[in-house]
């Protein structure tokens, strides 16, 4: 217990370096994701800018790297980040690696709660001469509000999961945190701290994002 | 001049299996609706009638064949044009097709957003649409709130809320029970009536037909078998389909099976007079039955009002000598259609 207490700032760094990671990878992941779901829906056959190509090309990619593990991912996108954000290592590496394999997961989500969306208010918005874009944007969306919420919960609680590997790449975090300080130092007390506090952010982020849904879904 | 024709309109899809041959929803259809027209597109699922409406408004493209809207050909219309043209056409659905996520008055303010009205503007227009169908009161409601009739009538006002002169009804009444179903066709009614709105409105129940519109299209196989005045498909249709909707409705001759069990309880003999458009004919018909010393009784049919003209089919069991009966069956002959029965 002592030891927890002569880590209490290096504890509470790696807390904020988690949360800065998972801040980043749900800001520039959730918009990519969100723009690849949209794509992904508005260009599938029959819908409201169906185009062939354009769908294949996206689905085939998504699927190309999604299967890759995380683990593998993160040491495979080294290059790619070096040359765009100028380092291969550390949290902002981490940020770049997680952004990108989230926002794959991200794009399937959003694709799939989109498309729970009824045809028939769709097409309620076309007979009344709204454009694909307008209506993506002030009927489909909207529409999906909730169960969007609920899905970048989901994937909110996956980014949390995957930061915890940031220490490959020098990275921190509460994993790193765990690894270092609990793990090889045989502390399983340090190790259960982290624990704790993840469960606790994971806890908060459920509980906000089921709020957050049930107010927009007013049920 | 028609405000929407159609003229030897076809929408086929591609075949589902590699090879096979197109499938027909809508097989060479050509119709006139003149404005003002309430007109009914009657036919069972599948016949194509879902499809023909949704033409008209170009929500799915048309494969050969031209439709005119207010003069205006459709058929070869880019997309962005079409959405001026959409602007100009009501719809409502059968599944109403309400934004969830949008309260009532921002259900019925949409179509004003993207037709471009100011704030000021669609907000005037939209309490003046939330009194005419009754819903004042629910503005603020989400549609989850409110019940099927309401729905219908928050789908009603939106289709509305443009001004457009023509109305799709696409089975809007099929999702709802009958009393709601007539207090949504009163407020068609209104709609056509006190705003001038020509309404299509597609359906399977024969009665809703009968109930508001004044033309009626009979549809089977994509085709249109039979068209023309209410009145005249349902005093006399031309065709075996159409006579079957029309019998859903109007009690005609009787079947040979109910003749059977006529015959089975009733004595003497059993005539059906069809009478078209005349109340006068009917009590000459009675008068002469009466005159003549014979006793007889009611035993099937009845008679209908379409647009405020009578028709019937009265099967009448009759009792005399067989010389008196058919004196009178031969001078009621001249004014009414008789059929012998049993």
């Amino acid at each position: 217990m002592d030891r927890l207490f002569e880590l209490g700032p290096e504890f509470w760094e790696a807390a904020f370096e988690t949360l800065y990671m998972v801040a980043l990878t749900l800001l520039f992941g959730g918009l990519a994701g969100l723009l690849l779901g949209m794509v992904l829906y508005t260009t599938r056959p029959g819908s409201l800018l169906s185009n062939k190509p354009v769908f294949t090309i996206v689905n085939v990619v998504i699927n190309f790297f999604r299967p890759i593990p995380f683990i593998i991912f993160i040491a495979a996108v080294q290059p790619l980040s070096r040359l765009v954000i100028g380092t291969g290592i550390g949290n902002d590496a981490l940020v770049f690696a997680l952004s990108i394999a989230a926002s794959f997961a991200i794009a399937r989500i959003v694709e799939q709660n989109l498309l729970t969306v009824s045809p028939g208010v769709v097409e309620a918005a076309r007979s009344m001469g709204a454009g694909p874009i307008r209506i993506l944007r002030t009927v489909v969306l909207p529409e999906a509000l909730g169960p969007l919420i609920l899905g970048y919960t989901f994937v909110l609680v996956a980014i949390v999961d995957m930061t915890a590997v940031a220490g490959l790449i020098g990275g921190g975090g509460l994993g790193n945190f765990a690894v270092v300080y609990g793990y090889r130092q045989y502390q399983p007390l340090i190790t259960w701290a982290a624990v704790i506090l993840i469960i606790v952010f994971v806890q908060l982020a459920q509980f906000f994002g089921n709020w957050l849904a049930r107010k927009v879904m007013r049920r | 001049m028609a405000l929407v024709s159609l003229t030897d309109v076809t929408k086929s899809y591609p075949s589902p299996e590699k090879g096979g041959a197109p499938i027909v929803a809508v097989d060479s259809v050509s119709l006139e609706i003149e404005a003002g027209d309430v007109y009914g597109i009657i036919g069972y699922s599948g016949a194509g009638k879902s499809t023909l409406v949704r033409l008209i408004n170009a929500l799915e493209p048309t494969t050969s064949g031209t439709i005119e809207v207010g003069g205006r050909e459709i058929t070869a219309m880019p997309e962005r044009e079409l959405r001026g043209i959409r602007l100009e056409i009501g719809m409502i659905f059968q599944q109403f097709n309400l934004f969830n996520s949008k309260t009532v008055r921002a259900n019925i303010a949409y179509p004003l957003q993207v037709a471009g009205a100011s704030k000021a503007e669609i907000t005037a227009r939209v309490d003046e649409l939330l009194a005419f169908v009754g819903l004042a009161d629910k503005a603020r409601s989400y549609p989850d709130q409110l019940s099927g009739g309401q729905k219908q009538r928050v789908g009603i006002a939106r289709a509305l809320a443009t001004s457009p002169r023509l109305l799709l009804a696409d089975e809007a009444t099929s999702a709802l029970d009958p009393e709601t179903t007539q207090e949504v066709l009163e407020l068609l009614k209104r709609v056509n009536r006190e705003f001038g709105v020509t309404i299509v409105i597609i359906t399977h129940e024969m009665d809703v037909i009968q109930s508001i519109a004044t033309k009626v299209a009979v549809m089977d196989g994509g085709r249109v078998i039979e068209s023309g005045d209410v009145f005249d498909v349902f005093s006399s249709p031309k065709n075996a389909s159409s006579a079957r909707f029309v019998s859903t409705v109007v009690k005609g001759i009787p079947s040979p099976a109910e003749a059977v069990v006529l015959r089975e309880r009733h004595a003497g003999r059993i005539v059906t007079i069809s009478f078209r458009d005349g109340d006068a004919s009917q009590a000459a018909v009675f008068l002469d039955l009466a005159n003549a010393g014979l006793e007889f009784e009611l035993v099937y049919g009845g008679i209908n009002d379409i647009q405020g003209r009578a028709f019937g089919h009265l099967t009448l069991a009759i009792r005399g000598a067989d010389a008196a009966v058919d004196a009178v069956l031969a001078k009621i002959g001249d004014r009414a259609e008789v059929t012998e029965v049993a």
